[in-house]
């Protein structure tokens, strides 16, 4: 079995550094097959651990030592155990698709190899992350997810926007990080170890003001990654990176590395349930919160990526409450149909010739059919309607939520899942039905190649069939995880249910009524609330103004003043003195040899003076 | 009485003529003048040293450094017929090839 | 008493012969000069009772160095003198006197102190400087002494070669020799 785990751990690397030497040349079909090919290997590889994981057997190895000082002892470890399968399993098998899909999607790209050797990096760094027996494994990968976020956001790096984007999220993710490594910090302090099982085991003994700082830290690193408030602005510029990078790292896998981060750190945060209470009430502000901005948006990847963000927040009620299982449920679940959701979009770009205005599209259904039945079938998954994935797994977030007595956080999903409901429809019936604007404008949309499409029907599928599995999802990872007890009265729950798809069904119907009329009227662009939202609430704004032009008028007074004036005249004046005697000395060295003597006699008479004058401390 | 004092001062008074010598001469014939005069000062002194400690290691060095006057002068004197031969003149100042 | 007299007599003639030397214009009255000098300081290796390096000094210096002096000179115009215009005049007496007193007072002033004297006047009874120079010389000194002959052999082949190799030619034509080809 460890076999099978070195191959799914390292296919994706041997793919990205063999495809790296490539990256200056001009694009080869080959190469984007080849890495397809090793990312599939890593999915069948990781499927064959699920199998075996299945039975009831933890796959724990260790590659060797990494880091031994002084107590410090940090092996280069791996365990495949009910959680990290999952997340294995998610990755790889989203990862496969978007790297085939990439092979229609970049196709007129000159940087094509390039892209896959990034794409394939990234997901060896995710599979470090997730399979890591440590917590500094995790952290290597948590900042390899990181840095591929940043050259893959950054890929057309001739665009200054997204160079832009890439280095907003890249330092976000650093500010946030801090908050992770001072997390760890504070774990080795107080129990000497990052090994999750030794941590796990110890972390009952630690006074409980450390393990709430412990918690406090680890999530703001969370924070990071999985983009919550106040550090969510970077998600959405993310944006201006390939579409398949937006579903795959900015969809998929990378933020909800955070989900998997309190998902893994369970047994910490089951200690400290008013962090838990905090994280459920954070997550539950941002569900509503980037699904309100997700109303109005007229971009059709912003849409796509509040949604993300809104469903991170989903994710981390469940991981705050308690009931990881869940968080983990719908991280997969959201997985399958968010990437499909993206990878349809991104057709839906090419089509378009790059125009991502919703407003510009509308009627695109006769021309890309299977496109818009699977963008669809995402919607719906994403709006949680029977039977459907998202369905399953979010009604039971919303169900933790009345569960544990917080009717205040089930309110806000209950508004947060009609509000996801509207907007999925929103989009789905701006681009695909409606008037066809795009010919007015003078688009003339093209379905994407067959293979394409083919490449996204095993998320579709999934997207479909996944919440059936919630019953055996619940057996096998409660056997690592904290089972979470619901009290809740079955008449009760089934009575919740029904709101929710009633608040669901009802935002669709809302959305499929309001815009197969044309929509709202333009004046709904003079509300205050409308103004708001579209300004994403004033909070990159507020960024600019009330830290970047403050922190950049300080470095450039730091620059001016202190740089420039203290530290550069100093290495300035250095250079300069000695510039200056070099220049003064250079009269030494005339060539002549009657005054190169005297120099001599007067080397001599200083060292005479010195045999005189000076007297060594005895 | 004369003592070993005496020989020293002599000796650095000889050294400082053959320094002067060495600063002031342009001519490089007498730049060889006074490398002697510096040589032969240093000789003083040791032979003067050696017999006030009774040892003969100053005579001995006073003989190679005798030796190594000679050699000097036999290669010197080569070069500097070989520069006379292709500059026409002994004059320190036309030595400045090395100027860098 | 006769001493006294002898070290200063030899003493003022030293300095006056080696001023001489250093300030006279004229290379033909400095090499002789200097002749005199050498002889005037084999006085004081007698006085010191270093009768052969007194015989050596004046053989090899007032004899071989000279004549080679002389030999050499025949190969200069030494009727031209060497126009001497020296520049910094006031750098290079400060510099002269400077090194004279610091020299002067190095030399004297350390061995106040130890009060250095005489302590093995003399060596083996009965032995002559000549024979213990000798015993030294090819004993304690063999190897030095066995290159320091070599070192003037390779002196003498140099000095030889230097100055014979292609007397006849204008070395300041060598091109021109080049193109000729080998020609002896």
């Amino acid at each position: 079995m460890e076999t099978y785990l070195y191959i799914a751990l390292f296919a994706p690397i041997v793919g990205s550094l063999i495809t790296a030497l490539f990256a200056q040349m001009p694009k080869k079909i080959c190469v984007g097959i080849f890495t397809s090919t090793l990312i599939f290997i890593s999915f069948i590889s990781s499927m064959i651990l699920l199998n075996y994981v299945d039975e009831d057997q933890i796959v724990h190895v260790k590659l060797m030592d990494w880091i031994s000082a002084g107590n410090l002892s940090i092996p280069f470890g791996f365990v495949v155990d009910q959680v990290s399968v999952i997340m294995m399993v998610t990755v790889t098998l989203v990862s496969t698709v978007v790297h085939i899909y990439s092979i229609g999607y970049m196709d007129h790209d000159e940087s094509f190899n390039r892209f896959f050797s990034w794409l394939s990096a990234f997901v060896f760094s995710m599979m470090i992350l997730v399979m890591s027996d440590n917590f500094v494994g995790l952290f290597i990968g948590w900042e390899g997810v990181g840095l591929c976020s940043w050259g893959l956001i950054g890929f057309w790096y001739k665009k200054h926007s997204a160079s832009w984007a890439a280095n907003e999220a890249f330092i976000m993710n650093r500010i946030a990080d801090l908050g992770m490594l001072m997390g760890l910090f504070l774990i080795y302090w107080n129990i000497g170890s990052l090994q999750y099982d030794i941590v796990f085991a110890q972390i009952v003994n630690l006074d409980i003001n450390v393990v709430t700082w412990i918690g406090i830290f680890l999530f703001i690193g969370a924070m990071g990654k999985s983009a919550q408030f106040p550090l969510h602005t970077w998600l959405a510029d993310a944006m201006e990176g390939p579409t398949p990078v937006s579903a795959l790292i900015h969809a998929a896998t990378m933020v909800t590395a955070g989900v998997y981060l309190i998902v893994r750190a369970g047994e910490i945060y089951t200690l400290i349930p008013d962090v838990g209470l905090f994280i459920a009430s954070l997550g539950a502000f941002v569900a509503v919160f980037a699904a309100s901005m997700a109303l109005v948006n007229r971009d059709l990847k912003r849409i796509i990526a509040y949604s993300t963000l809104s469903q991170l927040g989903y994710m981390f009620v469940a991981a705050g409450l308690g009931a990881y299982w869940i968080a983990l449920f719908h991280l997969m679940t959201h997985a399958f149909f968010k990437s499909l959701l993206f990878l349809g979009a991104g057709n839906v770009m090419h089509a378009m010739d790059d125009e991502l205005d919703i407003k510009k599209m509308g009627g695109l259904y006769s021309a890309m059919k299977p496109t818009a039945i699977l963008m669809s079938i995402a919607s719906v998954a994403l709006a949680g309607i029977y039977p459907l994935a998202g369905f399953f797994s979010k009604d039971k977030i919303l169900e933790v939520a009345f569960n544990n007595g917080s009717y205040f956080l089930w309110f806000a999903l209950f508004i947060g899942a009609g509000m996801t409901a509207f907007y999925s429809f929103r989009l789905v019936m701006l681009v695909f039905f409606g008037e066809k604007v795009h010919k007015k404008l003078g688009f003339n949309p093209h379905e994407a190649k067959p293979f394409v499409i083919y490449a996204l029907t095993p998320l579709a599928l999934l997207a479909i069939v996944a919440g059936f599995f919630e019953q055996s999802f619940h057996e096998f990872t409660t056997q690592l995880l904290v089972n979470y007890e619901f009290t809740l009265d079955h008449s009760i729950a089934l009575i919740l249910i029904f709101a929710t798809s009633a608040v669901a069904i009802s935002g669709i119907a809302f959305a499929v009524y309001k815009y197969k009329r044309g929509g709202f009227s333009e004046k709904i662009e003079e509300w205050g609330v409308y103004k708001l939202l579209i300004n994403q609430y004033y909070i990159p704004k507020l960024y600019k103004d009330g830290i970047m032009k403050p922190f950049t008028s300080f470095s450039k007074f730091l620059w001016l003043n202190i740089d420039n004036m203290i530290v550069d005249k100093t290495v300035d004046m250095i250079a300069g003195a000695i510039y200056g005697t070099g220049e003064k000395a250079r009269k030494m060295q005339s060539g002549n040899l009657s005054s190169m003597l005297r120099w001599m006699v007067a080397g001599i008479i200083i060292l005479l003076a010195l045999a005189i004058f000076y007297r060594p401390m005895v | 009485m004369i003592g070993l004092t005496h020989y020293l001062v002599l000796s650095a008074i000889l050294f400082a003529i053959g320094l002067v010598g060495v600063m002031k001469r342009k001519n490089l014939l007498m730049l060889f003048f006074s490398t002697e005069i510096l040589l032969n000062a240093v000789n003083i002194g040791f032979v003067a040293i050696g017999h006030y400690y009774g040892d003969l290691s100053g005579q001995m060095f006073a003989f190679f450094i005798i030796a190594v006057a000679a050699s000097e002068i036999a290669v010197g004197l080569g070069l500097l017929v070989l520069w006379y031969k292709k500059t026409g003149s002994t004059d320190l100042d036309s030595l400045s090839m090395m100027k860098g | 008493m006769f001493e006294v007299i002898a070290f200063y007599t030899f003493s003022i003639l030293t300095i006056l012969m080696f001023g001489i030397v250093v300030l006279s214009k004229n290379a033909l009255y400095a090499m002789s000069a200097l002749a005199g000098g050498m002889i005037f300081i084999s006085g004081f290796f007698f006085l010191l009772g270093a009768e052969f390096l007194g015989v050596v000094q004046i053989v090899v210096y007032s004899g071989a160095v000279m004549a080679l002096y002389a030999f050499g000179m025949m190969f200069f115009d030494t009727t031209r003198d060497v126009k001497e215009n020296i520049q910094y005049k006031k750098i290079l007496y400060t510099l002269s006197v400077l090194s004279a007193v610091l020299i002067v007072i190095i030399m004297s002033a350390p061995l106040f102190s130890a009060n250095i004297e005489a302590i093995y006047p003399s060596m083996v009874e009965g032995v002559g400087n000549t024979q213990m120079v000798g015993l030294v010389l090819f004993t304690k000194y063999l190897i030095p002494f066995e290159l320091a002959a070599v070192m003037l052999l390779v002196a003498m082949i140099s000095g030889i070669l230097l100055v014979s190799k292609r007397m006849e030619m204008n070395l300041t034509e060598e091109d021109n020799y080049e193109e000729k080809g080998e020609i002896i």
